[in-house]
């Protein structure tokens, strides 16, 4: 999707290839390479830089520069947010590893055939929409605030475990929906294949057809990861002192912007790189299937 | 009758949604036996090789296999389909593992065989049918003939007292129809018994004792291969046949 933006000439040759997606400058190979690069970066240059004057020229840029962009400020805060975006990866990780594999079990029980498992579907299907139609932040707030009030002996009081808890269930609804996808993805033919040799159903599900569905979706789980990983800051409203409740911190004492920007930086810095993977991945794909279709 | 046939089927009715597709079969194979299945596009050969294997349910009839009636409650399905083999059109190989992988799936998981054991015995099979240096391939990097032939050895690990050939040579580049076929007549000499859906009239001819011709959800005529493409009771195959011999397929 965001793979051809500085496209400005089609690359010459074939245009059947189909691999212009993958090439953000829009060059081909040789010295029309060098040309089509050399616009791109020309016409990035004039773009940006107009866009950059323009700014800097607004009569209230001084301003803002000194609340948003001090550089002595983000110089001192930058520690102390890297610090606090380590419970932002734990949150992430932690979460991450639970939902994989309980999304899968919520994919697989709404496919379930036959009336005996109704209620498995029916559970799944409730808890899908549930949670993919109740905010995040609500669920959150919910779970971290409520749950401990209830004061049940046995019951957790650290916001954290509430945090992980309630990312988890968020998630493993949305991911749930992608497994399913690439589950009804796989012809049928191949579970028929599979029961034909003796198999069951569950065998041949476990062996045959997710195995090929997991793959499929790769690209799409890696996107829901890049929103949870911004998710995380979401813990902050009971109580987590993660990198978005620092920031706050940090802004309550020095009167000035600049830290909520340098918690903004850091996440640019640690999801771009997921996102290009994930274009990455699915660029390959897209060449693998290209270069077996024949 | 001192030994029950390899397979009887009885009034076999199914349908789709309001297209009946079969009305009312009964087919009776005795063991060693092979018996082509030919008749247009339609005409429910495959239905009724996919409803023998209980991959569709039928609306009516029962299957006996070997005298045990696979169609009655409280059958268990997956052991019934251990023995039976039956090979798609599509090859239908598991392209997420390699050839080895997809002929060994079934006899560990189902019959629990041991892995080593279970490649040594794949390993022999696709030596038997000229694969051996394909055991390691992933399904796509073979020929459409290779994929048949490997998944006919997918089944035949199972070690099937019947095989079922629905269409087997139809997705299949002319040239590699040859090698595929002549997998099949080896299993036939070897004693297998075979129920085949075919538009190879050539090869029905070669191969089976008995040819059933289908029409309209019904075997309209069947016999000798001798009987039925060179003297044909019924209109309805006459036509067929005619048609074939214009179409330059026999």
């Amino acid at each position: 999707m965001s793979g051809d933006l500085a496209q400005g000439v089609p690359p010459l040759g074939d245009p059947l290839r189909g691999d212009r997606s993958s090439r953000l400058l829009g060059g081909g190979s040789g010295r029309s390479a060098l040309r089509t690069n050399l616009i791109a970066l020309g016409s990035a240059v004039v773009v940006f830089g107009a866009l950059g004057l323009v700014i800097v020229n607004a009569p209230n840029w001084p301003a803002v520069q000194q609340a948003f962009f001090d550089g002595q400020v983000l110089a001192d805060s930058l520690p102390e947010l890297a610090q606090a975006f380590v419970v932002n990866i734990q949150l992430f990780l932690i979460a991450e590893l639970l939902i994989l594999p309980l999304a899968l079990v919520v994919a697989v029980l709404r496919l379930l055939p036959g009336p005996a498992f109704f209620p498995a579907r029916l559970f799944a299907v409730v808890y899908a929409d549930l949670f993919r139609a109740v905010p995040g932040i609500l669920v959150i707030a919910l779970l971290g605030f409520g749950m401990p009030a209830l004061g049940i002996p046995g019951i957790p009081s650290d916001p954290f475990i509430w945090g992980v808890i309630a990312l988890v269930l968020l998630y493993s609804a949305y991911v749930s929906e992608v497994y399913r996808a690439g589950i009804q993805s796989v012809h049928p033919s191949q579970e028929a294949a599979a029961r034909s040799l003796g198999l069951s159903r569950l065998q041949a599900l476990r062996y045959v057809v997710i195995p090929q569905a997991v793959r499929r979706v790769i690209p799409p789980l890696l996107n829901d990861f890049i929103g949870l990983q911004k998710d995380t800051a979401l813990v902050s409203v009971i109580g987590v002192v993660e990198v978005f409740r620092q920031a706050q911190i940090d802004e309550a004492a020095t009167f000035n912007f600049t830290p909520y920007v340098g918690a903004a930086l850091i996440f640019v810095v640690i999801t771009v790189p997921l996102a290009r993977f994930t274009d990455w991945l699915v660029a390959r794909d897209r060449r693998r299937q290209l270069a077996t279709a024949t | 009758m001192s030994q029950p046939p390899a397979l009887r089927v009885e009034g076999l009715h199914k349908s789709f949604g309001r297209l009946e597709v079969l009305r009312g079969i009964d087919l009776v194979v005795a063991d060693h036996e092979v018996v082509c299945l030919i008749g247009a596009s339609g005409s429910g050969k495959s239905t009724l090789l996919r409803c023998i294997d209980l991959l569709e349910p039928l609306d009516a009839g029962r299957v006996v296999v070997e005298g045990t009636e696979i169609t009655a409650i409280g059958v268990r399905v997956d052991e019934v389909r251990r023995r039976i083999g039956i090979v798609f059109q599509a090859f239908n190989l598991f392209p997420h593992m390699r050839v080895l992988d997809n002929v060994t799936l079934a006899p560990r998981k189902v019959l629990r065989v041991r892995a080593p054991e279970a490649e040594r015995r794949a390993l022999e099979l696709l030596e038997r049918f000229g694969l051996a240096d394909k055991a390691r391939e992933f399904p796509d990097r073979l020929s459409g003939g290779q994929q048949q032939r490997v998944a006919i050895v997918r089944a035949l690990a199972m070690q099937p007292q019947l095989m079922l050939l629905d269409e087997i040579t139809s997705a299949l580049d002319p040239e590699l129809v040859a090698e595929v076929l002549n997998v099949i007549r080896e299993l036939a000499a070897a004693g297998m018994t075979m129920v085949i859906a075919t538009h190879e009239m050539g090869f029905a001819r070669d191969i089976a004792n008995r040819v059933c011709f289908l029409d309209g959800g019904r075997i309209l005529e069947e016999g000798p291969p001798e009987q039925l493409f060179g003297a044909p009771r019924e209109e309805r195959t006459r036509q067929f046949l005619q048609r074939i011999v214009e179409a330059g397929r026999l």
